[in-house]
């Protein structure tokens, strides 16, 4: 009986009941949503009143070869794909290169971290228009360059609205990868410096050869959830550029999801890009994790 | 331990997929005849709210038992994704007083509206009271499903002050054709007299159409809907002409291609505007403004000229319990004396047949609203068609793409809007 119930429950039942809550929290906020999305993406559905009894038929693929047709739709993926090209590299090595930095820095240390991370902690509403005085045709950015301004101006440039938003979500995400990375610096061992310097390192060869491989593990989450972040864009093309323009340069998968689901009542639609989008995100973490972490 | 924690996921995603199959089953029944107190939203802008609050008020006062409550729709990037989300969780109220035309397909699709004829006399009240621009807004089923309430006739706002300055005769600019707005607007780019002649929000939002398309689409194609008869109108003559009247403003730098942030016309960037009645007040005292038609290829006369109605509209919702006293507040809130007093409170115009002449005296003693009144006889809704607001997302895109952006020839986007538009508009 006693093998049974420890074949059931485990050696310590007790612990069912400490991780029950977070179980249930995951169950509930994530597991559920998710299930659903897939479900609904493979029916005919859309929200209706509580009290409406209507017909939500099992349609197969077709909502993804719906979504798979529409150009719009391909289109954000491509956006994205531009935005995760640029802000996925530019965010490890800037984070990298300021966390040493800042980990080498004796003065003004705190107040440093803390100006990384304002921007992290700040409403992305806020950011943005600060970005718009900066970045919009008689902006600041555009008053500096003068002659050498871009025509058509930044954010309505169907070649540069993307790679501004990547720009904008760097800085914005800067400060926590550089925490993460600034943890880990904590755990590369001193004397693999010092052998270095022995051996007639530079700093930058024992940058490359003792640091970069000694916050590895920082680097694979880095990019992962750099990468989760960003196929989450939405805030910045809704905001920024106004709806992912100009003429849907800067749409993002999620942003489409929100003008099929939300606005125009079709979340069977949105849920297929939902469920494409998490499967791309699988692989791409996928693949990272697995290049990253090779020896 | 990896092969248990799949387990523990499959397990937890199948819950969530199987509660997914659930769905509601409540029903009204009863609801229809029933009264008692009730709840309403209203837009939120001071001068509806001021309007609302004493509608209640005098409504409450004399109805004690059938007591309204009042509040501003919730906050949210529309109205309509509100009251959506609302539907969707069962507890819209029971009229809100800010329901746009093209949302009620999808409003009436997720069952979230009430036919209105259900009630006796409803149908007669509503053709009585607005007259043949009621048809406009009976849904395919042949039912009302919203209340036609008030519009805003759309219209040129122009600032006499900076038409004076472009050396412009402010009291009649030369605004009649395309030819004449496009030679008006060279000259105040030209003179620096406002950075824009005009400016149209470039936006993408799929309501952005309805400001800068569909009023001067309505006005050249003689007062047609985008959609008629189930097929798309606008790929014709008029429609063309449209489109290539506003790229040439694009084109020249007439027009802006990127977002203000803020009110171009108040901050005097823009020297016109496309704005409705409600505008006099918001301007009123701030700019010295005038008001003409928009412009159309060959310059009609203004008793000739249709325009976009950018009505809002009274949705009685199925969640109310008590839908009969929603019916008499909709009808006390629509009577001849509280549309004088919406009129006299917010400038916008009561979807009425006889609006100039039952209110002659409000007209006769604010003038400035007269050319809004006549404008208001002859103006034209979104069509009321199944999957309205992604036809619109689809025009828009299309517009964009080659109007603004200058991406697509006008002849090709069109045609691909429109072909889009009837796929959308033949589903159910």
């Amino acid at each position: 009986m006693s093998r049974t119930v420890e074949r059931t429950l485990g050696r310590q039942p007790l612990g069912i009941v400490f991780a029950a809550p977070y179980a249930i929290f995951l169950a509930a906020v994530f597991a559920y949503p998710l299930g659903l999305a897939v479900w609904m993406s493979f029916h005919d559905y859309f929200f209706t009143a509580p009290g409406a009894q209507v017909d939500r038929p099992f349609v197969g693929l077709d909502n993804y070869a719906s979504v798979l047709k529409d150009p719009a739709v391909r289109r954000s993926f491509l956006n994205v794909a531009e935005f995760l090209l640029i802000n996925v590299p530019l965010t490890v090595v800037l984070s990298l290169v300021l966390a040493t930095a800042l980990n080498s820095v004796a003065r003004f240390r705190t107040f440093l971290r803390v100006a990384y991370y304002v921007p992290y902690v700040t409403a992305s509403v806020a950011l943005v228009s600060v970005w718009l005085f900066l970045f919009s045709r008689s902006g600041m950015v555009n008053q500096i360059l003068g002659p050498l301004a871009p025509d058509p101006s930044w954010l309505v440039n169907s070649a540069l609205a993307m790679p501004v938003i990547a720009l904008f979500v760097t800085w914005k995400q800067l400060g926590f990868s550089i925490l993460l990375y600034l943890a880990a610096l904590q755990n590369v061992p001193k004397d693999l410096y010092e052998s270095a310097a022995v051996d007639g390192a530079t700093r930058v060869k024992a940058f490359w050869n003792v640091t970069v491989p000694g916050v590895r593990s920082a680097t694979t989450l880095v990019v992962i959830l750099a990468t989760i972040t960003g196929a989450n864009l939405f805030t910045e093309p809704y905001l920024l550029t106004n709806g992912g323009g100009p003429d849907g340069a800067s749409a993002s998968p999620v942003f489409v999801m929100y003008q099929k689901g939300i606005e125009q009542g079709s979340p069977d639609t949105a849920a297929a890009i939902g469920v494409m989008l998490v499967i791309l995100v699988l692989m791409i973490a996928l693949v990272s994790r697995k290049t990253l972490e090779r020896d | 331990m990896r092969s248990r924690i799949l387990s523990v996921t499959a397990a937890v995603l199948a819950l969530g997929i199987t509660a997914a199959c659930g769905g509601g089953e409540s029903d009204s029944g009863g609801a229809q005849s029933a009264t008692g107190p009730i709840k309403v939203w209203l837009s939120n802008n001071p001068e509806e709210i001021a309007w609302g609050k004493a509608m209640v008020s005098e409504w409450n006062s004399a109805n004690p038992e059938e007591k309204v409550t009042a509040q501003e729709i919730p906050a949210g990037k529309t109205s309509e994704e509100v009251i959506g989300a609302a539907i969707t969780a069962g507890n819209a109220p029971c009229l809100v007083f800010n329901t746009s035309p093209a949302a009620v397909p999808q409003f009436q699709k997720q069952g979230g509206l009430v036919a209105l004829d259900d009630f006796s006399g409803a149908t007669d009240y509503i053709e009585t009271r607005s007259g043949d621009v009621a048809d406009q807004y009976q849904s395919p089923d042949g039912k009302f499903y919203q209340m036609p309430w008030k519009q805003n006739p759309v219209m040129i706002f122009y600032n006499k002050d900076l038409f004076k300055k472009a050396g412009i005769d402010p009291e009649n600019p030369p605004l009649k054709t395309y030819d004449e707005f496009l030679a008006t607007s060279k000259k105040i780019v030209d003179s620096k007299a406002a950075q824009a002649a005009i400016w149209p929000a470039p936006s993408s939002e799929f309501f952005q159409s309805w400001f800068d398309f569909y009023p001067l689409y309505a006005a050249e194609s003689g007062g047609k809907q985008t959609i008629e008869d189930g097929k798309a109108t606008f790929d014709d003559p008029a429609g063309k002409d449209v489109w290539n009247f506003w790229a040439q403003m694009y084109e020249n730098g007439y027009a802006q291609k990127e977002k203000y942030n803020g009110d171009s016309f108040a901050d005097q960037k823009a020297a016109m505007a496309v704005v409705g009645p409600w505008a006099i007040a918001v301007y009123g005292e701030d700019v010295n403004w005038g008001v003409v038609p928009v412009p159309t290829k060959d310059g009609k006369e203004a008793s000739e000229i249709n325009t976009f109605t950018d009505a809002k509209n009274i949705g009685l919702y199925s969640a109310c319990k008590n839908q009969q006293t929603a019916w008499n507040v909709l009808k006390f809130a629509t009577s001849e004396d509280q549309d004088g007093k919406l009129l006299e409170k917010t400038g916008q115009m009561p979807i009425r047949a006889d609006l100039p002449t039952t209110y002659a005296d409000y007209f006769a003693s604010h003038p400035e609203y007269k050319t809004f009144a006549d404008q208001a006889a002859r103006t034209v809704e979104v069509p009321n068609v199944p999957n309205s607001v992604e036809i619109w997302q689809e025009i828009r895109d299309s517009y964009s793409s080659s109007v603004i952006f200058g991406k697509t020839p006008v002849d090709e986007a069109i045609s691909e809007a429109a072909s889009k538009a009837d796929d959308l508009a033949a589903q159910s």
